[in-house]
């Protein structure tokens, strides 16, 4: 069921503000991070390819345009900070932390290998640059909250980024999250949504329908914005704006509109590419594709 | 009671109507020694520059912890009925240098936001302090969703999470300041605000080790959280009767004082644990995996809460009821003493 709001999504406009440059570079990041997911799920045999794929973009964005961040420094006390209710798309943003030099590359070659510290799921404890470990589905917004607030409570002007799946709204939690962070003026805690139509058991709307999305998130009092989540320079722009608006008074839900499996072109179409493992020619075939970049944008 | 002690009873007391009747008027005007000792030793941390933060779920008044709320409001979060969220953010809020305070019935945190504590505090090391009230059947006729009977078992299988059960709120402060900069998590399992003052003001705490009350060589009792004072009035009597009888102190349920319970093992050779708990999973087989790890003769056996949902009553009857008062446990001393 969809509202009249969601059937015609308002986009936020692509501001022209983000050179080519910067998009060239969020681009071949993005596609850093769709290649580095194939390399690593190559190495565990069993893999969370579509959900990384669907979060690229996102992932690009933030951290190499978006987050205030320091080279080799995942502690440092001033930095924005990473949260992924979606823990499972973790293979894609572990070559990013890497790529910071949290810690070095090397130990992106033993993911999932006993005693490695990179697992399906990101671990705070044991994993430099993780901001929050996750894994259970639901509890990361509450946790972003919590950053949010505690850095406030400080006098730091830092930003907690909490990427969430969409079949993660299911999830009651978040629900107390969202009461809570708006009643608390939680201004500093930006939600993003992955918003790819896709869980375990199939599509979202079909096992359990979260429409009207954007309009529940106003209802909670929460600033909602739509993009199109594999457009770098629509994600980029609109990530600046929220960051320069210091008016705002309460938390921001970016609903990022996405397409699972994004960037190969069976995986596109192919909902069972939740969780899976490629055979040696179709991994062949994926890396042909996304080095093409027929199917992005 | 002082002048003084009313007046600020009566500042932190739920505003509105209240029945002098009622069980919430007795618990702030009339017998609540401990509810303050919360709040109190919070304010002390703050004031000795320890970076804190506390919050509930829609407990101030249940908890004491709107005296800290008003004597502290940028320190204090309220996150209303959302236990999960509380915990969860409680873990978000620890990963910026802050130590949270967050308070609610311990049959909530235990059951209800078990995973959040797993996962978001435990697994990450992180320093949240989780305040567990009204535990065992405390809450008497509020009945089963609200008796935490089960949150020791849960709580002591959790990795690298400290289980605390001070005896009162003495005992409560003092564990609360010694182990503020604990790097990781702890459980704090506490009583109502009601329970009687075992402790003075300045008592001693040091996380992992047990107080020795008694030495015995018939029977030592090993008891902790609430239970203390019913034990202490038992042992008093037993021993008043001739009887060697012994009694320890075991507030650190996590880790335990292996050698406090060896020791006595060694002198008494007969032990009972009495705990506010079911007899599964907590003090009672927190000792008995010593015991048996040790491989020492000693004969334990287990007093607390059978393997059953808690009945009904007001608190007092339901102590009388399961033995845990000071009459039960002397009855159930001699029983074992046989």
């Amino acid at each position: 069921m969809t509202s009249a709001t969601d059937a015609a999504p308002e986009i936020d406009p692509v501001t022209k503000d983000i050179d080519s440059a910067t998009i060239a570079r969020l681009e071949e990041r993005a596609l850093f991070v769709r290649l580095e997911t194939l390399r690593l799920i190559g190495i565990a045999k069993v893999g969370h390819y579509a959900s990384a794929f669907s979060a690229a973009e996102i992932f690009a964005t933030l951290y190499y345009d978006t987050m205030r961040l320091k080279r080799g420094e995942p502690q440092w006390t001033d930095r924005d900070r990473f949260l992924m209710g979606k823990g499972h798309a973790a293979v894609g943003l572990f070559p990013i932390l890497a790529d910071w030099d949290f810690f070095p590359k090397e130990v992106l070659d033993g993911y999932t290998r006993l005693g490695n510290p990179l697992g399906d799921h990101p671990d705070m404890r044991n994993v430099p640059g993780i901001d929050f470990s996750s894994g259970s589905i639901g509890h990361a917004l509450s946790g972003g909250l919590g950053v949010a607030l505690g850095t406030r409570m400080q006098g730091k002007d830092i930003n907690a980024y909490v990427m969430l799946g969409d079949g993660e709204m299911q999830e009651g939690q978040v629900w107390e999250a969202a009461l809570s962070a708006a009643h608390h003026r939680a201004r500093n805690l930006i939600a993003i949504i992955d918003r790819n139509g896709f869980q375990l058991d199939g599509r979202v709307d079909d096992i359990m329908g979260i429409e009207p999305l954007a309009a529940k998130w106003r209802a909670f009092n929460w600033d909602v914005h739509e993009v199109n989540g594999h457009d770098v320079a629509a994600l980029a722009a609109l990530l600046r704006r929220v960051k320069a608006d210091t008016a705002r008074e309460m938390p921001v839900c970016i609903i990022a509109r996405t397409i699972k499996g994004k960037g190969v072109s069976y995986m596109e179409t192919e909902p069972g590419w939740h969780l899976g493992y490629l055979a040696p020619e179709d991994e062949v075939r994926a890396i042909a594709e996304l080095k093409r970049g027929g199917a992005i944008r | 009671m002082s002048e003084q002690v009313s007046a600020q009873r009566a500042a932190d007391s739920k505003p509105g109507p209240v029945s002098p009747d009622s069980w919430h008027y007795r618990q702030i005007n009339a017998r609540a020694p401990g509810l303050g000792y919360l709040s109190n030793a919070l304010i002390d941390l703050v004031r000795d520059g320890h970076p804190i933060v506390a919050g509930t779920a829609d407990l101030q008044y249940s908890n004491g912890l709107v005296r800290f709320a008003k004597v502290h409001p940028e320190r204090f979060l309220q996150f209303g009925i959302s236990e999960q969220n509380m915990v969860s953010a409680a873990a978000g809020l620890a990963t910026t240098g802050l130590y949270p305070y967050v308070a609610t019935f311990a049959s909530f945190l235990a059951l209800l936001t078990c995973e959040q504590i797993r996962t978001d505090c435990a697994y990450s090391a992180l320093p949240v302090r989780l305040i567990g009230h009204h535990a065992g059947i405390s809450l008497g006729f509020y009945g089963t969703s609200h008796h935490a009977t089960e949150d020791l078992a849960i709580m002591r299988s959790i990795a690298d999470l400290t289980v605390i059960a001070p005896a009162d709120g003495p005992q409560l402060a003092a564990a609360i300041k010694a182990t503020v900069t604990h790097p990781q998590p702890i459980y704090f399992r506490i009583g109502r605000g009601q329970d009687p003052i075992v402790y003075p003001d300045d008592t001693a705490f040091t996380l992992g080790r047990a107080i020795v009350h008694h030495e015995g060589d018939a029977l030592t009792l090993i008891v902790c959280g609430t239970m203390l004072h019913p034990a202490l009035a038992a042992v008093g009597a037993l021993r008043a009767a001739g009887l060697s009888v012994g009694l320890i102190d075991m507030p650190t349920v996590k880790p335990i004082d292996r050698n406090a319970i060896l020791t006595a093992a060694a002198r008494s050779r007969l032990l009972l644990t009495v705990e506010e708990h079911n007899v599964i999973g907590g003090l009672g087989g927190a000792v008995a995996e010593v015991l048996a790890d040790a491989g020492t003769p000693a004969r334990l056996v287990r007093h607390g809460i059978p393997d059953a949902y808690s009945l009904i009553a007001p608190p007092t009857h339901l102590y009388r009821h399961y033995r845990l008062d000071a009459a039960g446990i002397e009855a159930v001393a001699r029983g074992t003493l046989g």
